[in-house]
């Protein structure tokens, strides 16, 4: 759900004897839980979802550090200010793993980079949303992190190896994003009013867009029957959002906080919470461009990736002066 | 532009155990890709030692050759212990 609406360029699924001879053969190795590697052989489909999945997973990270660098300079005290560096450091690396991931595959990241800033792919639709209060840096541990960790958990059992290493090492990584989220919830919550009224409009403005994250019902979409049977995705968008809503109201419950939704309510027969409709036009508007920051969120990448430009070059340039063995490095 | 080489990193943690592969980074130099190996992969104590490698220097076996190349260790059973057979009342061997 870092990456959403994953096309794998199927138009129907095919049944197993329609299969060319060498994706049955590749079918009946995933079917057998064996996992793909880089060198294997696999279907240019599987290497192009991948690719698109990945990078695309790789731009959430990375486009992830600006609504939380913009609460750096303001957060409240010295420990929470080292606490989000430190987060913000890991979303850093969380993009490098996987864009050491989607190449293996083939693709170089620099052009992945590329296709980013003209446009061309996707991050994920949650960080077009703006951090307006120190709560809302809360609210996204908590909630988009929660979220994410919902999502990546059974990604770190997906069949391409690669990938499945980096998000065992994200997961790991990522519980403590989740837990200084709720602590910062609760810290405003347990405060004066005028805090813990914070932390509640933070709740009611992150709540939808989080359960958007997971991406709009795909139960019938050919891409996620597709995604499932190469063992890409391992779960329905609705499932994982059903386990996250599950998860995490008895958690904003504690804080004695409420959900913006009238609908939520525990269901003892499905033994789920209910809940109500999500606004499917305000994501479509998001993912075409139109949602609070999109604008703003590509060109701050833009701008950072054009002004270290001659970091860039000074360093190849240095590189290239001291090789000995004379082999030839980046231009 | 175009990124900068590929390198691959291996990492050691401190129980004594290999050197083991963890991922990739970009670097223009030796120096720089024990650094961003230092900053990506050692965030939390993961290590004690660090090797990056050029990519391109990595020769590796193909996985179209992998029966030919690993074939003639799949009959040779009698280099596991348990094929030799050992009377139950016989210990420490």
């Amino acid at each position: 759900m870092y990456s959403q609406l994953v096309d794998t360029g199927t138009k129907r699924l095919l049944a197993e004897h329609e299969l060319p001879d060498a994706e049955r053969e590749f079918q009946h190795k995933l079917d057998a839980d064996v996992r793909v590697e880089p060198k294997d052989w696999m279907p240019d489909t599987y290497r192009q979802t991948l690719i698109r999945q990945i990078a695309q997973h790789a731009h959430s990270e990375v486009v992830g550090m600006l609504p939380e660098g913009n609460w750096i300079t303001r957060a409240p005290n010295l420990r929470r200010k080292l606490i989000l560096l430190a987060k913000v450091q890991d979303e850093a690396g969380h993009g490098l793993y996987l864009y050491s991931a989607a190449e293996t595959l083939g693709v170089s990241r620099e052009d992945l980079v590329q296709q980013l800033h003209a446009g061309r792919m996707k991050y994920s639709s949650i960080f077009n949303y703006p951090t307006l209060t120190w709560a809302d840096i809360g609210a996204i541990g908590w909630l988009v992190d929660g979220a994410a960790v919902t999502n990546q958990i059974p990604l770190c059992r997906c069949s391409y190896g690669p990938y499945a290493r980096a998000m065992t090492r994200i997961c790991k990584e990522e519980s403590f994003h989740q837990r200084q989220g709720y602590e910062i919830m609760l810290a405003l919550s347990r405060g004066t009013q005028a805090q813990k009224r914070m932390a509640q409009d933070a709740l009611n403005r992150w709540w939808w867009p989080s359960l958007m994250m997971f991406g709009p019902p795909d139960a019938d979409s050919v891409h996620t029957q597709q995604s499932m049977r190469w063992k890409i995705k391992r779960h329905t968008n609705d499932e994982l959002r059903q386990r996250f809503v599950d998860q995490t109201v008895p958690q904003g419950e504690h804080l004695g906080l409420s959900f913006p939704d009238p609908d939520l309510r525990w269901n003892p027969e499905t033994r789920h919470y209910d809940f109500g409709e999500i606004d499917w036009s305000e994501f479509w508007e998001v993912v075409k461009g139109n949602g609070p920051c999109n604008r703003e969120r590509l060109r701050a990448r833009r701008r950072a990736h054009e002004e270290g430009t001659w970091v860039r070059e000074a360093a190849a340039a240095y590189a290239q002066k001291h090789s000995r063995s004379g082999r030839r490095v980046a231009q | 532009m175009t990124d900068w080489p590929l390198w691959e990193v291996f990492i050691r943690s401190k129980h004594g155990l290999a050197h083991k592969h963890v991922g990739s980074v970009h670097a223009a130099d030796a120096r720089m890709a024990i650094e961003n190996a230092r900053d990506v992969y050692t965030r939390r104590n993961e290590g004690v030692s660090i090797w990056a490698v050029r990519s391109e220097d990595i020769a590796s076996s193909s996985p179209g050759e992998k029966d030919i190349l690993f074939e003639p260790s799949s009959d040779k059973i009698y280099r596991h212990p348990t094929f030799y057979e050992v009377p139950e009342d016989v210990e420490n061997l």
